[in-house]
């Protein structure tokens, strides 16, 4: 029964890139299942239609964030759907080069691409969105930008140079705009979600024990949680 | 005055031509705007981001090419996106000055339109053998990704390179509702919005889906600006009863955050409520304003709708003036042009209400 006292807050607006597979798919269930308004961006117009049959009410778009041209027309689609933005999860990432190579035998086209996918594409579609993000910030329902880390952002693991230099930029990205957005009101996270059994990690390491590797389900609770968290309370999760 | 040419939003020379409440004249460069606010001020903008509103297609009775902008829509619902006004134009693009452009071929209830993957009815004539009621095909998802896909932001022949949607968008753009870019906010970026806080003032936004401001034929243009949706935050009528409450001036940036403010508070006895309205109504010198003190805006020729706007601020005399010292000091006109701050002339200020007073009637 509803009580009119108690209206139930609007459901949660959320945006995840590379949402038709791996830890992005994850995130998409997840938040469907709790009721949020998702809307994911993918590049194969197969897969897309897939996801979005998979969650009803969901709206999938169609999109390379890697590319320039394509940016605006993902956040045309993101905020003409959903009516605003609280969360933008940028979780599309590529590997520059697979299977790995080590840096001197890496073709700079292949760093070239790592940069695009993993630290321009977040960036331009971070700030296409961010009137929209600002603008539940100012309506007191938080924004959180959400980007997808890496330990190799961190750690130099050989055969990792493309990805891990693109991943290091765009956690010290985050940093920053973290730390200048707080005045706006909307939060900048990176975090590692660990090595997951998703089709990267695959191209990565074709030969790993899968079964020692995390859940992307696992992973994709715990990011959940970290935005809840860095939201105010009362707003859906 | 000279036309801006190329689409630079915040160019280093960027003037602002400022004109007191005791009508005095001032030039400073744009991004020192900041300068001229009081603590307690309260700057509002118009967070509506450009849609892709010109569509290149054809008029499938016909055979015949045609140009559609988008013009108008009655709501800013997320799901409201199957019928839209439009003004068609014939053959051509934004490189013929709309003036010269050729009519459409003769428009009728029931036309298809093939627009790029879009499909549309003309659903009736709206007064004007040039504007029509739409209504798209499909789903409101393949609605809104066939203007992603098809769709460009409506120009003029004063900009000859082709205009992308970052051009358009402001920095603060955020839901995708306006038919043009609401270019006033062209001024403000995240600096800008620094700089006014430490400066003690505030800021707020409010999202009003701007229209055409041009349509190059006379009868439409004297409709202009047609009817627009907006949407007014709770926390933007709470920071608007704050700035009041606490003598602070309401800046608006753009004619638009002036027609959403006064067009609300023209129906709740002058005061601003949240929600969503219809703007129908026209701003001139006639209109007492109720809410908003200051217009930061692009310079504006006489004659226009948005020129009758300014005329609500100050009187005629001050505003010669003003025309005549643009016109002078070259200022730069159109959306990527110079801007013009205009505060409200002390004589014209109306009585206005507050909401002790209100409450006081009721």
């Amino acid at each position: 029964m509803s009580n009119a006292a108690y209206p139930s807050p609007a459901p949660l607006r959320v945006a995840i890139t590379g949402g038709t597979s791996g830890l992005g798919l994850a995130l998409a269930q997840a938040w469907h299942g709790r009721g949020a308004h998702v809307a994911f961006v993918a590049r194969h117009e197969a897969a897309v239609a897939r996801v979005a049959r998979l969650l009803p009410g969901s709206h999938g778009i169609v999109g390379d964030v890697a590319d320039k041209e394509q940016i605006h027309r993902i956040a045309l689609q993101v905020s003409g759907r959903l009516g605003g933005l609280d969360v933008l999860v940028n979780n599309a990432s590529s590997l520059g080069t697979a299977p790995l190579k080590l840096l001197a035998d890496t073709d700079c086209e292949a760093l070239e691409l790592a940069l695009a996918t993993n630290l321009l594409g977040p960036f331009r579609l971070t700030k296409a969105l961010l009137g929209a993000l600002s603008a539940s910030a100012r309506e007191g329902r938080g924004a959180v930008v959400l980007n997808i880390s890496s330990d190799a952002a961190i750690n130099p693991y050989p055969g990792w140079g493309a990805y891990g230099a693109s991943k290091a930029a765009l956690h010290h990205l985050s940093r920053i705009w973290h730390e200048e957005l707080q005045a706006e009101g909307v939060r900048v996270l990176s975090r590692d979600p660990g090595d997951m059994d998703t089709p990267l990690h695959a191209l990565a390491v074709p030969d790993a024990d899968r079964a020692t590797l995390k859940r992307p389900e696992a992973a994709a609770r715990e990011l959940i949680d970290a935005i809840a968290a860095a939201l105010p309370q009362g707003v859906a999760r | 005055m000279k036309a801006a040419d190329r689409p630079i939003q915040r160019p280093a020379e960027a003037r602002l031509l400022a004109l007191d409440a005791r009508g005095e004249l001032r030039h400073l460069p744009r991004h020192r705007f900041v300068e001229l606010l009081r603590p307690g001020d309260l700057v509002i903008g118009n967070d509506a981001a450009t849609l892709p509103a010109s569509l290149q297609g054809t008029h499938l009775r016909s055979g015949r090419p045609i140009e559609v902008r988008l013009a108008g829509r009655r709501s800013l619902a997320v799901d409201d996106v199957h019928d839209f006004s439009a003004v068609v134009f014939g053959e051509g693009d934004h490189r013929t000055r709309t003036e010269d452009r050729p009519a459409p071929p003769p428009l009728r209830e029931g036309d298809l339109l093939a627009l790029g993957t879009l499909y549309a009815t003309v659903t009736g004539l709206l007064g004007h053998p040039r504007l029509v009621g739409l209504h798209f095909h499909g789903t409101p998802d393949g609605i809104w990704a066939g203007l992603a896909r098809h769709g460009k932001p409506v120009q003029y022949a004063h900009l000859e390179q082709p205009l992308k949607l970052w051009d358009v968008w402001t920095s603060i753009a955020g839901a995708p509702v306006a038919f043009e870019p609401p270019s006033a906010g062209f001024a403000l970026d995240w600096q800008g919005l620094r700089a006014l806080r430490e400066r003690g003032a505030r800021f707020a936004t409010l999202t009003h889906a701007a229209g055409l401001s041009s349509t190059g034929d006379p009868a439409l243009d004297a409709r202009l600006p047609f009817d627009e949706p907006y949407f007014v935050p709770a926390a933007t009528a709470a920071a608007i009863e704050q700035a009041r409450a606490g003598g602070g001036r309401v800046v608006a940036i753009g004619t638009t955050v002036v027609r959403a403010l006064e067009h609300a508070a023209s129906r709740h006895m002058g005061c601003v409520p949240p929600g969503q309205g219809l703007a129908t109504q026209k701003i001139g010198p006639t209109t007492r304003l109720q809410v908003v003190d200051v217009l930061l805006s692009g310079t504006h020729e006489p004659g226009t709708s948005h020129y009758e706007l300014l005329r609500a601020f100050t009187d005629d005399a001050a505003l010669l003036r003003a025309d005549a010292a643009l016109e002078r000091e070259q200022y730069r006109t159109h959306e990527f042009g110079d801007s013009v701050w205009i505060e409200q002339r002390i004589a014209l200020k109306t009585w206005r209400r507050t909401p002790q007073q209100i409450a006081a009637m009721a």
